[in-house]
This record gives C-alpha cells, sequence and structure tokens, in this order.
C-alpha cells in the first residue's frame, strides 16, 4: 500500500460522512488532548474510575456493532470468514477502546470539576 | 500486484501505477467501511499543462464526469465542453440495492450539475449526430460544437422493444420486474420481487445475448430473490430458474464455476443457450430461444434484462466497429489497453460505449477515465503516455443479503484481488458486502469530482 494517497481517503470518508467527519475527527484529536492532558494531571491511571471506564467501553463496542449494523443494512451473523470475524473485532474493539477513554476523561474532569 | 501496469512516461509521478491506485481506491473504500484510516505521504500533483484545445465530451454520466473533473484539473486554459440531457445524475450501481429493499429510491438520485467542475460548461442536449471526419458534433437542438478532441461517455440504451411483447411500462406490474431500468423501475421491480417473495411460484431470471452492464447483477438478483423466498419462508413453494444465452454463468470462467456451484446448492435450476425473445404478461409466458427453437416458460416473476447496443447517434456514425461481433451493437472501435478510437485517433471512448472485451461498470470507469486523459493530456503537452488500462472491473457479487463475493478480474480472466489472502475473491464475505453497502457510493462519487 506504498502508493495510499490519503487525500483518495479523505475524499471517500467526506462523501461517506459529510459534516459529521470533521465532528467525529474533533471528538478523536479533543478526546485524546483531554485524556493526554488528565494523564499529567493525575500522574497516574486511577484505577476506580478505568474499571468504570472500560465496563461501560464493552456497551460502547456493542453500540459500535450495532451502529455498523444499521448502516450497512446486515449485522456479524452475515460473517462468512476470518476476515468478518476480524472486521467485527475491529469495530467492537473501537467502540470499546474509544468509549472507555471518552468516560475515563470526562469521568476524571468532571470529577476536577466538583472538587 | 502481478500484472503488467506501465506508467505515464511522460508525466512521472501525475499517475502512480495502475496497480497501486486501485489498491489504494479500495483501501479507500475498505477503510472507510471498517471506519479506520491509513495514513501516507501525499503524491504530489503536477503542475497543469497549459492549452486552447477545444475538448467536447459527450454524455455527462460517470465515465462523462470523471473525465472533466480529471481533464480540469490537468490542463489549463481547455474549453471543455460536457454534452447531456439529463439533469439527472443516477449512481446505477445502487439500482440492485433499491430492487433488493436495502436503500431508498433517492439513494441513487443526484444531479448532473453538483458533479460539474468550474470551468466546464454543460450543454444540456442530445448529441443527434456524431462527425468524427469533420471534428464535430450536432445536438438535438441544432447546435454543433467543433472540437480538437472527443471523448465519447454516451453510455448505451435498453431496447426492451427488442423484446416482443415487452413495455417499460410493464415493470412492476404482472410479475415483471427490472432493475435496469431507472430508480423508479428499480423499486417497482422490489415491490413485485417482494409480493413473489411472500407468496412463491416460479421465479424467471435471465440475461440479454447483447453485451451488457454489469454482467454480475442477473446473477446478483437472483441469489437475492432466492434468498427472500427462503427469509419468508416460501422458499419450498418455489422454483428459481436462471436462464443463460451461452454455455456459462459468468464470462470469467473460474467465477462461472463458483456461481454453479452456489446455485446448485441453493437449488437454483440453470438452463445454458436460452435467449429471451417474448413476453406474454397476460399469459404470464416468456418465450425464449434455444439452439433448437423456442421454449415458453410460465413465470409468477420475471426479472427482465433487455438487449442493450450503442445509442443510435452512435450507431449511425462512423465510430463503432465496422467487423466482428460489436459492429451490429455498435460498440466504438476503441484500442482496449488507450481506449483511443482506432481510426480517430483524436477520439476516445470510455465507459459503456467503448467496445472492449470486458466491464462495463463503474469500476471499469475508474481505471478507464485516468488512462484515456492521460494519453489526451500527454499529447496536448507533445508527449507520449505508457498508461494501459488491463481491463481491470470489479462486482461485488451479492450472494445473498448481508454476503458478497468481491470479484475482480481483468481481460485475461484473470482474477485480480485487491487483497490476495484476506478478502478472498470467491468467498462469501460480509466484509465484501460492507464495501459494497457502505464504501462503494462515497468511492464513487469521489471518481466523479476526479478526487479518486
Amino acid at each position: 500500500m506504498k502508493e495510499l494517497d490519503p487525500t483518495i481517503l479523505l475524499a471517500v470518508f467526506q462523501e461517506m460522512l459529510g459534516p459529521l467527519l470533521w465532528v467525529l475527527l474533533a471528538i478523536v484529536v479533543l478526546g485524546t488532548a483531554a485524556f493526554l492532558a488528565l494523564l499529567i494531571k493525575e500522574r497516574k491511571l486511577i484505577a476506580r474510575r478505568l474499571v468504570l471506564s472500560q465496563a461501560l467501553g464493552v456497551l460502547g463496542g456493542a453500540l459500535a456493532l450495532v451502529l455498523m449494523a444499521q448502516v450497512s443494512s446486515s449485522g456479524f451473523t452475515d460473517a462468512g470468514g476470518p476476515i468478518d470475524w476480524l472486521l467485527i473485532a475491529l469495530v467492537f474493539g473501537l467502540g470499546l477502546v474509544g468509549s472507555a477513554i471518552l468516560v475515563y476523561t470526562v469521568g476524571g474532569w468532571w470529577s476536577f470539576r466538583r472538587s | 500486484m502481478k500484472r503488467d501496469h506501465k506508467d505515464s512516461g511522460a508525466r512521472d509521478g501525475v499517475i502512480p501505477p495502475l496497480s497501486d491506485r486501485r489498491r489504494a481506491f479500495l483501501v479507500a473504500g475498505a477503510a472507510g467501511a471498517l471506519g479506520i484510516g491509513v495514513g501516507h505521504r501525499p503524491t504530489k500533483a503536477a503542475g497543469k499543462t497549459p492549452t486552447q484545445a477545444r475538448i467536447v465530451i459527450a454524455g455527462a454520466g460517470a465515465a462523462g464526469l470523471a473525465a472533466a473533473s480529471r481533464l480540469s484539473q490537468a490542463l489549463d486554459g481547455a474549453k471543455i465542453t460536457l454534452v447531456d440531457a439529463r439533469k439527472e445524475h443516477f449512481y446505477q450501481p445502487g439500482f440492485t440495492l433499491i430492487a433488493s429493499g436495502i436503500k431508498p429510491t433517492n439513494y441513487v438520485v443526484s444531479s448532473t450539475r453538483e458533479y460539474i467542475p468550474s470551468g466546464v460548461e454543460l450543454i444540456e442536449a442530445r448529441v443527434a449526430e456524431f462527425d468524427p471526419d469533420g471534428n464535430k458534433i450536432v445536438t438535438d437542438s441544432g447546435q454543433t460544437l467543433t472540437y480538437d478532441y472527443l471523448i465519447v461517455a454516451t453510455g448505451m440504451t435498453l431496447e426492451y422493444g427488442l423484446i416482443e411483447g415487452m413495455d417499460e411500462n410493464l415493470i412492476g406490474k404482472e410479475g415483471i420486474g427490472s432493475i435496469y431500468h431507472s430508480p423508479a423501475g428499480a423499486h417497482a421491480t422490489w415491490q413485485s420481487m417482494s409480493a413473489f417473495a411472500d407468496r412463491g411460484g416460479r421465479g424467471v431470471f435471465l440475461r440479454p445475448a447483447t453485451e451488457m452492464k454489469c454482467a454480475g447483477a442477473p446473477l446478483k438478483y437472483t441469489f437475492i430473490t432466492e434468498d427472500y423466498l427462503t427469509r419468508r419462508g416460501s422458499r419450498s413453494k418455489a422454483e428459481v430458474v436462471y436462464n443463460s444465452n451461452s454455455q456459462a454463468l459468468f464470462s470469467v470462467p473460474i467465477v462461472s464455476e463458483k456461481v454453479r456451484m452456489l446455485f446448485q446448492s441453493r437449488n437454483i435450476k440453470v438452463n445454458y443457450g436460452r435467449v429471451l425473445k417474448a413476453i406474454d404478461p397476460g399469459r404470464r409466458i416468456a418465450t425464449f430461444s434455444t439452439s433448437e427453437g423456442t421454449e415458453e416458460q410460465n413465470y409468477d416473476f420475471i426479472h427482465v434484462i433487455p438487449p442493450m447496443r450503442a445509442p443510435a447517434a452512435i450507431r449511425n456514425s462512423s465510430l463503432p466497429w465496422r467487423t466482428g461481433a460489436w459492429a451490429a451493437e455498435g460498440w466504438m472501435e476503441v484500442d482496449k489497453g488507450t481506449l483511443r478510437h482506432v481510426r480517430y485517433p483524436n477520439v476516445f471512448g470510455v465507459g459503456d460505449i467503448a467496445g472492449v472485451p470486458k466491464g462495463k461498470t463503474a469500476a471499469s470507469v475508474k481505471w478507464q477515465v485516468p488512462v484515456a486523459v492521460d494519453h489526451l493530456v500527454a499529447e496536448i503537452a507533445g508527449k507520449r503516455s505508457d498508461a494501459l488500462y488491463t481491463g481491470y472491473t470489479s462486482c461485488p457479487l451479492i450472494t445473498r443479503l448481508g454476503r458478497a463475493m468481491l470479484v475482480e478480474f481483468d481481460y485475461q480472466n484473470n482474477l485480480v484481488p485487491s487483497f490476495p489472502g484476506v478478502i478472498a475473491p470467491l468467498e462469501e464475505l460480509w466484509t465484501s458486502w460492507v464495501m459494497k453497502t457502505m464504501a462503494l457510493k462515497p468511492t464513487y462519487i469521489s471518481m466523479l469530482r476526479g478526487r479518486a
């Protein structure tokens, strides 16, 4: 894939998501920045909050699969080969990690605000 | 990638090798479907070629629009004129999805104007006459346009009238469907097919004996209908019959054999050497020609695919093949590697109208247009292009709702998978379905804009 041109990718994603692309990218960038800032501020991972966010992350992963099923008019029950299981794991994994980080970050900054 | 692609020596760096670009294109689609991004350093576009050339593009469908976008990106000062009477643009690869009840009619409809690059003129008229000896075309409104270069992208015509008793107004009535006709026709076909799937009966499927666009669609729709019958519990009350015009199910032998196996496992009966000649909607009888004469088949649902040929204006010109199988249907006599007309070097034919051995599909357009444009631009720049179209085309062959086989092949009937070992070409996969339903339309639209 050495010739892969990111402008093609960007063009396709723009056509696929429209303005939502920028919203999602903003969430990813700002979320990651807020997470890193939180880590620096706290200098450690808070175990209790981490477990909670991971538990909610599982829900996020499941939600990602449901969303995928909605937009593709199909679902993981249609899996027919190894790449399908990989894709399902990937969608679930991204949903899980993404929402876990988001929950952890929001929870962290929320507790700061309250204290 | 094993294929013999050559980059344009004249314009190094502008167009990367076809195989790599194709993979990038599909990766974009796949990555879009997967929700991931694959990043890499962008290729820097070369400067525009200055010119005063007058370029006429006949037809503003997928091929015409993609060509206009690429030409306007590559040339500075060219007078580019698109000629097409239709105001709406149809995303034709989506017709199957409408006819399968997956997408609404408006999924495939947009307007031609929204894809016209700035600086390109659109004349809303039909080309009535091609005069390649005089380097001009005449529109049906009587306007004459002269050109230095002509790109013919008129597409083809669906000849329902060549089937006795068939009328396009019958689509959606009397158990008759035809997904190719239009978005509304595809929707009407869905309603007929859905009613059939509820009741059961005899479903008759076929393909014409002419060249046709998306030769996978007749097979897809057979599979999808069989799937609906099964899902709705009517399969035991139904017979599904596929009538092939030849002795094969698909032009690529390995794909044909795979489809034969799937048809057998799904209890879809196959007749070879059958071509639909007449239809009697009142009695629900379809008459096919066979090697021995004719054969009548009754039906409760029939998917009619009409003969296809070049538009009359092309057939009446000197552009088509003059001998061989394509002469009668009027496909343009172009070089299969460069898409340049064999007798008129300043004329190119891209998309469905091109008389080349494979692929009247959007994927073909995707790989034909950059090659034709590269040759045209190189000539304007006084250079030579080595860009070559190898016949690559692809077909996400839906085998049931939620699964498809991503079949990719070339002129030589080789399978040319973009992801060998990852997405197996003859395996029914959800991933391929996801690409078809989610990623292909955005990729197609990007192609129209010259961005993919």
